[in-house]
């Protein structure tokens, strides 16, 4: 099944450059999709467009179509500029390679979506913090401390608590750019577990940091270069068997 | 998550719309003083003739509005205070931001901002009460309350000003010019001056802008220790005899005028030529940019 | 004496002089201080802090002005705390860089530029004469308020930009509309900043004399303001009145005045700094 659906999508940051240049893809529902490249190929400005937070940005323009299919069978065109930001951002929420966590308490950052949201009940709140820590395993760490500032939490702690607070709202969709980049290889399989652990209930796209970790958790894969989508094919495919060269040179590592 | 949010998105605009209304006020602001001072003061222009204006005696009683000794006796004081306000507040400011240890530091930005912070009226008693007569004494002069003993005081009033501006300024020099100086073999003290100093000249001559730009305004400290004589100041000795400047005119003498009246009028067209004076000073220097304050952070990625 | 010797030499003379350059900026600030406490501190006593004043003021306590002066701090917080705060916000947060943006920052420049007697002008014609509140707390509140303006936009603006940008862009993404995040984040994260800011525009407003010269003050009134339409005593103005406008006058009287003005200065700038430096220690960003 499809979740979102991506054709022919152009993105032109105000400095003129194009830098997604028709961009045609299939991200299924329930399953980890990657996006991988080197540098500058767009990636993370792709995965931006996918929650509109690209408008925060110096985008000159887009085109094409992004259409979101929601879980209660409503179709979301995302790069309209009627579409609601605010509700598109709580079905499609974003970890970011650095992890940021709010200038607030641990259950300050988990309940952060939700009460802007308009949440009130702390029945709910509390039974979302416990959920979302024990679905990025992070529950056991920061049980006890959860009135504790965030900014007191490790750097690999923190990023799993970046991921608790977007599955805290429970989203349909999450997009992680490089997560792991600034992680130890311990913190880093502690979240690639929490992903393969969700994937039954939400969508992933991940970015990320290295073709390893492509290649461990991919169900499905897209491989970009300088703002042009090369090959996309089903997990390992895209790795053992590569159509193109250029996917070929860098799933081996020739170049990136 | 289904939530109802077309509520809270009215709220959202409403707030939007009351805190833009908050920053275009400034512009209001801006206009509705000039309007006030153009209504009150430009009648003037049709009461007394651009000759008797440019007269100078200033003597509205018998209905003499000459406005050269107000406005030499300004430039007078304000060029005074500038003389030597700008050597003490860069070199202050170079000692702070190249050369002073940290303790030192510490202790010398509070005390410029206390400084700063002096309410006119009290620099205006010190002077009255001590400055100027030590002046009389020492300078073996006929009164302490001279135009040189306003400059005095407005040095000390524009002196804070100077300091921080240009402290900003020589703050903003890249590291690497005085790494690269240094490493060529100069001293720390050729850098500052052949290197730092330069690269830093717009804005130290921003602060010297700004500096004089407060020094004219000043009124209440000028209008108590410079004897309020309205002469022309024809000559450098003047700079020692009392002397009257427009602030102080506006101040002494508005409360007893009668609105409306000729004289209420010329004083607001004084009101005009300093508001004139200080926008100059301002839009000039506000155009001297020295620090990018462009926000470049890229969006985390 | 060798070329690096005598390089040094310089060096050694010109850091010197620049020590004393510096030394005399700051001096004689002390001394004034000093002298001011020294001279003033023996006038100050319970009748003087809360007697109103006698004998054409030779006499007495400085009540009223003290009074005074705290009414026009208030009445100038009121109105520009929440007008400037509110007008950072827009600046930091909403603006964009067009025309429009640069007008008003052009004109906060213009603001701030202004002699503080054209604003005792535009005060006496706008809200004296025209609106009709007459020489009253009222005017002469509004008329500080707009005097203060600037020094509260251009402070609560710098203390808005310094909250990192990471912040709004992951508070944004968590479905956060542009005012939760302010109002959740950027403000509670910058509120030290900006309260130290508002502190010292008021500060400065309570010492000026020359806004409040035709707006407010009495020369003499010797009872305490009961309504923001009523004429009042104010601390500046009134030291410069019995500085410089009667004769007669005790000198003790005048330190003690200044003395007081002093503390109220001096007390709000140390308020400020205090707040400041405990943030900046405080902060994890
Ligand atoms: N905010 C922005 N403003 C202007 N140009 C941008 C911005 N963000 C990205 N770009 C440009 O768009 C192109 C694609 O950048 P993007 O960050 O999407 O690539 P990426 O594939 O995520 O790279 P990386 O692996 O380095 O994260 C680059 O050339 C980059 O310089
Ligand atoms: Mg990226």
């Amino acid at each position: 099944m499809v979740k979102i659906s991506i054709e022919h999508f152009h993105l032109t940051y105000s400095d003129g450059a194009e830098s997604l240049r028709d961009i045609t893809i299939d991200i299924p529902a329930r399953a980890i999709s990657v996006f991988l490249g080197p540098a500058g190929g767009g990636k993370s400005s792709l995965l931006r467009a996918l929650n509109r937070l690209n408008d925060l940005a110096d985008v000159r323009s887009v085109s094409g179509q992004i259409r979101l299919f929601g879980d209660n069978g409503q179709t979301i065109d995302i790069l309209d500029p009627q579409t609601d930001v605010v509700a598109l951002r709580r079905l499609v929420s974003m970890v970011f390679a650095r992890p940021v966590t709010l200038p607030l308490s641990i259950r300050g950052n988990l309940t952060y979506g939700l009460e802007v949201a308009g949440m009130r009940q702390n029945n709910l709140l509390g039974e979302a913090v416990e959920r979302s820590l024990q679905q990025a395993a992070l529950w056991e760490e920061v049980k006890d401390r959860l009135d504790e500032p965030a900014a007191a939490l490790s750097g690999g702690q923190q990023q799993r608590l970046c991921l608790a607070r977007s599955l805290a709202m429970q989203p349909e969709v999450i997009l992680l750019d490089e997560p792991t980049s600034g992680l130890d290889p311990i913190s880093t399989s502690k979240v690639e577990a929490s992903l393969q652990e969700i994937k039954n209930n939400y969508t992933i796209v991940l970015v990320p940091h290295s073709v390893q970790q492509a290649a461990r958790v991919a169900d499905h894969a897209a491989f970009f270069l300088q703002g042009e989508l090369i090959e996309a094919a089903p997990g390992p495919n895209l790795f053992i068997n590569p159509t193109d060269k250029r996917t070929q040179d860098y799933v081996e590592g020739r170049f990136g | 998550m289904k939530i109802f949010i077309s509520q809270l998105f009215d709220k959202e605009r409403l707030i939007t719309r009351l805190i833009a209304s908050a920053g275009y006020s400034a512009i209001l602001f801006v206009l509705l003083i000039f309007y006030f001072l153009i209504s009150e003061g430009l009648p003037a222009l049709g009461e007394v003739s651009l000759h008797s204006l440019l007269g100078t005696r200033w003597y509205p009683i018998e209905e003499y509005y000459g406005l050269l000794p107000l406005i030499s006796g300004s430039l007078m004081v304000t060029l005074g205070a500038t003389a030597i306000a700008m050597p003490i507040g860069i070199g202050t400011a170079v000692f702070i931001a190249e050369v002073a240890p940290r303790w030192a530091r510490e202790i010398l930005k509070p005390l410029v901002e206390v400084l700063g912070g002096l309410p006119s009226v009290v620099l205006g008693l010190i002077g009255f009460l001590i400055l100027s007569p030590a002046l009389r004494v020492n300078l073996n002069l006929a009164t302490g309350l001279t135009a040189f003993t306003g400059s005095l005081l407005l040095a000390a009033i524009s002196i804070p000003t100077i300091i921080s501006v240009a402290e900003d300024a020589l703050d903003s020099v890249p590291r690497s010019y005085r790494d690269a100086a240094l490493a060529l073999g100069a001293t720390e003290w050729q850098t500052i001056w052949r290197v730092t100093l330069p690269a830093a000249r717009s804005g130290v001559l921003t602060a010297g802008m700004l500096g004089v730009g407060r020094a004219i305004g000043e009124t209440m400290t000028v209008m108590m220790v410079t004897g309020n004589a309205p002469v022309l100041a024809n000559s450098l000795r003047m700079l020692f005899m009392p002397a009257r400047t427009m602030t102080a005119t506006i101040a002494a003498e508005m409360g007893e005028v009668a609105r409306g009246s000729v004289h209420y009028h010329v004083l607001f067209l004084i009101g005009i030529g300093l508001f004139m004076i200080s926008l100059v000073v301002n839009v000039t220097a506000s155009a001297v940019v020295f620090r990018q304050r462009k926000r470049s952070e890229r969006i985390l990625s | 004496m060798n070329t690096s010797q005598q390089r040094n030499l310089i060096q050694k003379a010109g850091f010197g002089m620049l020590s004393v350059v510096a030394l005399l900026t700051v001096l004689p600030i002390v001394l004034v201080v000093g002298y001011i406490f020294y001279q003033g501190l023996p006038a100050i006593s319970f009748e003087f802090l809360t007697g109103l004043p006698r004998e054409g003021m030779r006499a007495g306590g400085i009540l009223p002005a003290i009074v005074g002066t705290i009414y026009l701090t208030i009445g100038t917080a009121i109105f520009s705390v929440p007008l400037g705060v509110a007008a950072a916000i827009y600046l930091s947060e909403y603006a964009q860089d067009n025309l429009l943006t640069r007008l008003i920052r052009l004109a906060i420049i213009n603001l701030a530029g202004i002699p503080s007697v054209v604003y005792g002008l535009f005060g006496l014609g706008l809200f004296v004469l025209f609106l009709n509140f007459g020489t009253s707390l009222l005017a002469g509140s509004l008329t500080l308020s707009i005097m203060t303006l600037p020094v509260i936009i251009s402070t609560a603006e710098e203390a808005l930009r310094a909250v990192p940008q990471s912040f709004r862009v992951v508070s944004i993404s968590l479905g956060a509309t542009r005012w939760q995040t302010i109002r959740r984040i950027v403000l509670p994260e910058s509120l030290p900043g900006i309260i130290t800011g508002v502190i010292l525009g008021l500060e400065r407003a309570a010492g000026e004399t020359a806004p409040i010269l035709f707006t407010v003050a009495a020369f003499f009134l010797p009872r305490l303001p009961d309504s923001p339409f009523d004429a009042s005593m104010a601390l500046p103005y009134h030291l410069f009145v019995i500085s410089t406008q009667v004769p007669g006058m005790p000198l003790k009287l005048q330190y003690g005045t200044a003395l007081v003005l002093l503390c109220f200065v001096l007390g709000m700038n140390l308020l400020a700094t205090t707040i400041r430096s405990r943030a900046r220690a405080k902060r994890q960003w």
